[in-house]
């Protein structure tokens, strides 16, 4: 996850092709654009037609000493300067507005809808900060800046040649002149632009590191007083706001640099057609209304040009984000159900239910063979057969490959070599949803959903009715604490269940696979203690669940693993040890030294009671920050 | 939301000290204001006074007579006609100038803004690392961290962006009001006719706008959750078969998000297209008023200029002006949450302060402590450790063992009692002093994110690669340091490695062996690190302090029997204190532990004692 976050190179070239492919999605709201082009380019000539309906009111009125055709001039000045350009604006950022949030929502969906069908090597590797920073962020900026880099881009590109027609006819000698301010505020606009991005970039890196600091400051407050070193955590972060201090600075001043230096090119495009069109207007050549447009005009160019180049170091420091989305999307699929399985039993957002053979839960692995990682196999032509109904109880040392066999059973993985067979067919001739919809899959730490309680136990099977749902409850003995809660059933538990006890959300958890009521349940029990209280609320409601389901359990608690029909001992990807409790005792083996350590733990936590865990405080988000 | 926080109460002497240093930063900042206000408004007048009078030859009676003493000075109108580029060298002067004064207006505003939100971080830092501990026990770290950043940076927008910006407004108001006054006053009171409006309706629309930026806001916050609980609940998802509906409940988050900001946008499309009526009105109404004038009141094309130039000037700022004060509450809120934190009184030396040289023999006296009146957690406490000693501490989850242990570091001081250490009252030692002699491991140890060897080092910097090294041997840790790829350079915590909870204890009782202080505390920080590793610490331990008195706090009755005295604690009383042998013999906590490994035993030779230890479970 680390590497994930690296700084990417910000003197990349910008790269036309991820431009192009994000540019589509605006392509496809094909109206918007027009109406946003065509808006953007009528207000960047109506922002020329100010200084020439001046021209006219000057020529024709002040110079002509005559108030006639005053009121025609007014209506055209309202009806097209203002209520038109007016309308116009209202209409751009409306569209813009529109076309933004639906670019937006479209990658948004799409990027979603891709992590709904990854498959779990890239959980694996991909962090979820990472990937919430690419979903809400990036995308927010990404889109943001597609939308309105057309709106900027179109106006000022309106404006630039619009400038340049209305220069050129009024007087083209006059506009060759003035425009050569052009290319020198070009280059200066194109160089500090991307300079000030640059230092932008480090000051907002800067600033991670110091919510960093100030995250561990907070968090780290007891170990700091313990090893008395405030004074020095203090002396660094003050290094580490000093830093903050001169890039931030350093940034500001070039931007006070940037503005006065542009502004100052325009105006020496103005001295240009003051000097040179004072002089024409004293001999005559020029009017009085064409010096004032041609001043007017020339002082307003540089907006534009500064617009498009700031526009371009924008599209190259987001191109990073840029690919970053793009990559997720395109992220291929490991786990893909075939044509043909897809033709019969649909897929997992449009299945054919119709179709599905019912699933008994006979489970065979037969040579099997998997590696996360090409080389290193955590299974060994492993072969295993489970009949519909057993309880098998997974124990071994972490990186043995329990959970490895567990993940396979779900298909969460699919084996590099050999097969699965479920009912006696391979697993992979049937859809993913066939199977997922069969099974039931409790954590350890169990993952809750905010809504209701009775939302979430209902979460396996939507349409359950509210009988249903207390029915299950009860048969977990959930029923009791929850009907204690202020609303019973219409509790809220709170974002990821936070409103209730990690025995609490267990049990509704349960409760959920209860009424789910799968063939397989798969239970992976942590590593971390539970106190007690919940190993007892627990014990129970796991039997019940076990019942007359084929179950693998990632066993850490004795009760669990002691009323298992078959333990295997897992050790290298292979069983090193197999049977019941009593036999696997008797072997004095790997067993029986984990069931004596295990055995102390537990009496000795039951005599003291749970040590109740200290959370680290999830700290700031700083993949946010690039 | 807003109603509540209207009772505004700056507190002027922070705001004092936060400015303080960066004070004339303001002053210079505001003449450049100034001063390029001035130059700005000049600019139009140069054109004018070139157009009307160079080239026209028009004198303007409000033109200030000065400027036309200096043309006539360098040889009038007619020489300044012939020699046209002397006025374009002057417009591009007073350009030059503005560019000047602008550059400096935003340094100095950086440099201001700047200073002052680094004197509030810095101050902000070091009063979070003072402050008593119980202060970060009671506050959130979200909520302090969301302050210091996000408060601050409210703050430093305000200073840098808008306090001078208001500045700006109101002096470009009051100079192009005294010039257009001084030169037409119907037609100054034409030009500024409408900015009123377009002030209060910028003001009043930002206000309400708000409202509409929270609801984008939350519904962006509920993308995020929802992906959130999405991406950590995965495998529920994907074990019920839930995407479909996943999906659909992403799109309505989605679908909201988009709808709810696109009425915030639309809302601005309306802003902007109703102001900019009001803004090109105010220009055309100048611009038509002018020619009006000139063709009946003899009004000159240099003032039709001039007043158009400025209309167009004015517009912006005080559109600008009305969304700054619009959104000025929220730097003050801001100001006062900062506040709150450093109002919070720092850790204070509740004695002499005095500097003993530490040895290690210690003493608590009917210690009594609670963090509040109304609870004991700990209770007439009495006992004695010697140099050399060990005392091992045992008692069942809230029995005070962690309390006794933060007693002693003076993290809390007793309620009554008192605690002696070699000699002097623990409350009169200073309290860096004190913290610097004991040495403590948590069962959670916090690491900093940095390098290994730097985490080891911390708390003496300059140490050798040697001693560091060593450190780690006796921890058990070295190996493991030595197996990653960057060694001892291997970043831990957020930035990099995630260490288990084993080797992050190993790693911390590294750090505090570097710390060679006289007093030592294991707070269970061995519990994630096997027996035999355990063992073998202990035994390295064992051999290099010889003189140090040690507490540890344990579950391991391996651990509990070598030490020289066991303290047993009950519900914040000490019940039993003696050696192994002793309390042994004694029924209680201590031999009920001790007993563990026959209930094994007959749990092994056929079962039968599984309900005994269940009973025994509720029982405590």
């Amino acid at each position: 996850m680390s590497t994930a976050i690296k700084e990417q190179e910000f003197d990349k070239k910008v790269d036309l092709n991820i431009w192009k492919r994000l540019f589509k999605y605006a392509i496809t709201y094909k109206w918007l654009v027009v109406i946003i082009v065509s808006m953007l380019a009528f207000l960047a000539l109506a922002d020329l037609g100010y200084p020439l309906f001046a021209k006219y009111a000057i020529d024709t009125f002040v110079e002509g000493k005559t108030l006639e055709g005053l009121t025609e001039f007014i209506f055209a000045y309202i009806g097209i300067l203002i209520l038109l350009a007016a309308f116009a604006v209202v209409l751009f950022i409306c569209c813009a507005g529109k076309l933004e949030m639906n670019i937006a929502y479209d990658i948004r969906q799409q990027a979603f809808k891709k992590l709904q069908e990854l498959s779990f090597s890239f959980y694996d590797k991909t962090a979820v900060g990472y990937l919430m920073a690419r979903v809400v962020s990036d995308v927010g900026r990404l889109s943001e800046l597609v939308a309105w880099s057309i709106v900027d881009l179109m106006w000022a590109a309106t404006y630039v040649a619009g400038s340049i027609v209305v220069l050129f006819t009024l007087h083209w000698q006059l506009a060759l002149l003035v425009l050569t301010v052009i290319p020198p505020l070009a280059v200066l606009s194109v160089v500090f632009s991307k300079k000030i991005l640059k230092y932008q970039r480090r000051v907002r890196k800067t600033n991670s590191k110091i919510t960093g600091a100030f995250n561990e400051g907070i968090m780290g407050a007891m170990t700091t007083k313990t090893l008395v070193r405030e004074e020095r955590n203090s002396k660094e972060f003050v290094v580490l706001t000093g830093e903050m201090r001169k890039a931030s600075i350093k940034s500001a001043v070039l931007s006070a640099l940037f503005m006065p230096l542009v502004m100052f090119l325009g105006s020496a495009g103005a001295a240009l057609a003051l000097f040179k069109g004072g002089q024409g207007v004293i001999a005559g050549v020029i009017g009085f209304g064409t010096l004032s447009a041609f001043i007017a005009i020339s002082t307003q160019l540089f907006e534009p040009i500064q617009q498009i180049a700031r526009i371009f170091a924008e599209l190259q420091s987001a191109q990073a984000s840029a690919e970053r989305v793009l990559s997720l999307i395109d992220t291929p699929l490991e786990i893909v159900d075939t044509p043909e399985v897809e033709e019969t039993f649909g897929t997992n957002f449009e299945p054919k239910r119709e179709n599905w053979p019912e699933l008994i839960g006979d489970i065979e692995f037969e040579h099997v063979s998997f590696a996360y990682k090409e080389g290193e196999e955590v299974l060994n032509d492993f072969s295993l057969k489970v009949r519909a109904g057993e309880t098998i109880a997974l124990v071994g040392e972490t990186g043995s490959g329990k959970s490895t066999i567990v993940n396979l059973v779900c298909r969460f993985y699919e084996p590099t070599q050999g097969r699965i067979l479920i009912d006696g067919k391979d697993y992979k001739e049937r859809s993913q949803l066939w199977l997922q919809e069969n099974l039931g899959y409790v954590l350890q730490s169990p993952h809750l959903f905010s809504g209701t309680i009775a939302d979430n136990i209902r979460y396996g099977k939507k349409d359950a009715s509210d009988e249903e749902v207390r029915r299950a409850a009860r048969m977990v003995r959930a029923e009791d604490f929850i009907l204690k809660l202020e609303k019973g059933y219409d509790t809220e538990v709170g974002e990821s269940g936070a409103r209730l006890s990690t025995g609490q959300k267990q049990l509704i958890s349960f409760a959920r696979v209860i009424l789910a009521d799968p063939r397989i349940f798969v239970l992976d029990e942590a590593t971390s203690s539970i106190d007690t209280e919940t190993e007892q609320l627990i014990h129970s409601a796991v039997d019940t669940v076990l019942s007359g389901r084929t179950s693998f359990i990632v066993a850490h608690r004795l009760s669990t693993i002691r009323s298992a029909d078959r333990i295997l001992v897992i050790k290298n990807g292979s069983v090193t040890e197999s049977g019941t409790h009593r036999e696997l005792l008797a072997m004095k083996g790997y067993y029986y030294d984990l069931y004596t350590t295990q055995f102390r733990d537990e009496a000795r936590r039951a005599i003291l009671g749970f040590e109740e865990e200290v959370k680290p405080e999830e700290g700031f988000d700083r993949y946010q920050e690039d | 939301m807003e109603s509540k926080q209207q009772k505004k109460k700056i507190n002027w002497k922070l705001v004092g000290t936060v400015t303080f240093g960066v004070r004339r930063y303001f002053v210079l900042g505001s003449a450049a204001v100034l001063l390029a206000a001035l130059t700005a408004y000049a600019i139009p007048l140069i054109t004018s006074f070139t157009v009307d009078y160079v080239i026209a030859g028009e004198k303007l009676q409000t033109m200030p007579s000065v400027v036309y003493g200096w043309a006539e000075k360098i040889g009038g109108r007619d020489y300044l006609r012939s020699n046209i580029h002397i006025m374009a060298l002057i417009l591009i002067a007073a350009a030059l100038l503005n560019g000047v004064f602008t550059f400096i207006r935003g340094r100095s505003v950086a440099l201001a803004s700047e200073g002052i939100a680094k004197v509030i971080r810095d101050t902000l830092y070091r009063h979070l690392q003072a402050v008593p501990y119980d202060y970060h026990k009671h506050s959130s770290t979200g909520d302090l961290v969301q302050r210091c950043t996000s408060d601050v940076d409210t703050i430093r927008r305000f200073v840098g962006v808008q306090l001078l910006e208001i500045v700006r407004t109101v002096a470009m108001l009051i100079v192009a009001l005294i010039i257009m006054f001084s030169m037409h006053a119907f037609m100054a009171l034409i030009t500024t006719a409408a900015l009123p409006v377009l002030f209060l309706s910028s003001f009043v629309y930002f206000r309400k706008v708000r409202k509409q930026f929270t609801l984008s806001d939350e519904a962006e916050g509920k993308i995020s959750s929802t992906l959130q609980e999405n991406l950590t609940g995965v495998r529920v998802v994907r074990a019920f078969g839930q995407q479909g509906s996943e999906i659909e409940k992403f799109t309505r988050c989605n679908a909201e998000y988009r709808d709810v900001t696109f009425k915030l946008i639309k809302m601005l499309g309306f802003y902007w297209g109703l102001t900019d009526i009001l803004a090109y009105g105010q220009i055309c109404i100048t611009l038509v008023a002018g020619v009006i004038l000139s063709v009946t009141d003899g009004f000159t094309l240099g003032q039709v200029m001039v007043f158009t130039a400025y209309a167009g000037m004015l517009t912006w700022p005080v559109r600008q002006m009305g969304r700054i004060l619009a959104d000025l509450g929220k730097a003050t809120v801001s100001l006062e949450r900062i506040d709150e934190i450093l109002s919070h009184p720092a850790e204070t030396e509740p004695g002499k302060a005095l500097k003993p040289v530490i040895k290690g023999e210690i003493e608590f006296k009917n210690v009594c402590f609670g963090y509040d009146a109304y609870d004991d957690v700990l209770k007439d406490i009495s006992f004695k450790a010697c140099p050399g000693q060990t005392i091992a501490i045992l008692g069942s989850t809230g029995s005070g063992k962690t309390s006794l242990v933060q007693l002693l570091q003076r993290l809390y001081t007793c309620t009554a009692g008192e605690i002696i250490i070699d000699g002097v009252n623990i409350n009169d030692i200073d309290h860096r002093l004190l913290r610097s002699n004991i040495g403590i491991v948590l069962q959670e140890p916090f690491l900093y994110s940095r390098t290994i060897r730097e985490n080891i080092s911390i708390v003496k910097p300059d140490a050798s690669d040697e001693e560091v090294y060593n450190a780690a041997k006796i921890a058990a840790v070295h190996d493991v340091i030595e197996s990653f790829e960057k060694k001892y350079d291997t970043v831990v915590g957020e930035r990099g490695v995630t260490l288990s909870g084993g080797q992050k204890q190993r790693v911390a009782i590294a750090r505090m062996l570097m710390q060679n202080a006289p007093i030592l505390i294991f707070d269970d920080s061995m519990s994630a690190v096997d027996t035999e590793t355990d063992a073998a610490i202990r035994e390295a331990l064992n051999k290099r302090r010889k003189s140090s008195t040690t507490f540890i706090i344990s579950h391991r009755i391996t651990t509990l029997c070598e030490a020289d005295n066991i303290l047993v604690l009950d519900g914040g009383r000490l019940v039993q204190q003696g050696k192994h042998e002793e309390l042994l013999k004694v029924d209680g906590l201590y031999a009920r532990i001790a007993g563990i490994q026959n209930m094994l035993e007959q749990e092994l030779n056929g079962g039968g004692v599984k309900s005994e230890h269940r009973d025994q479970g509720t029982g405590i």
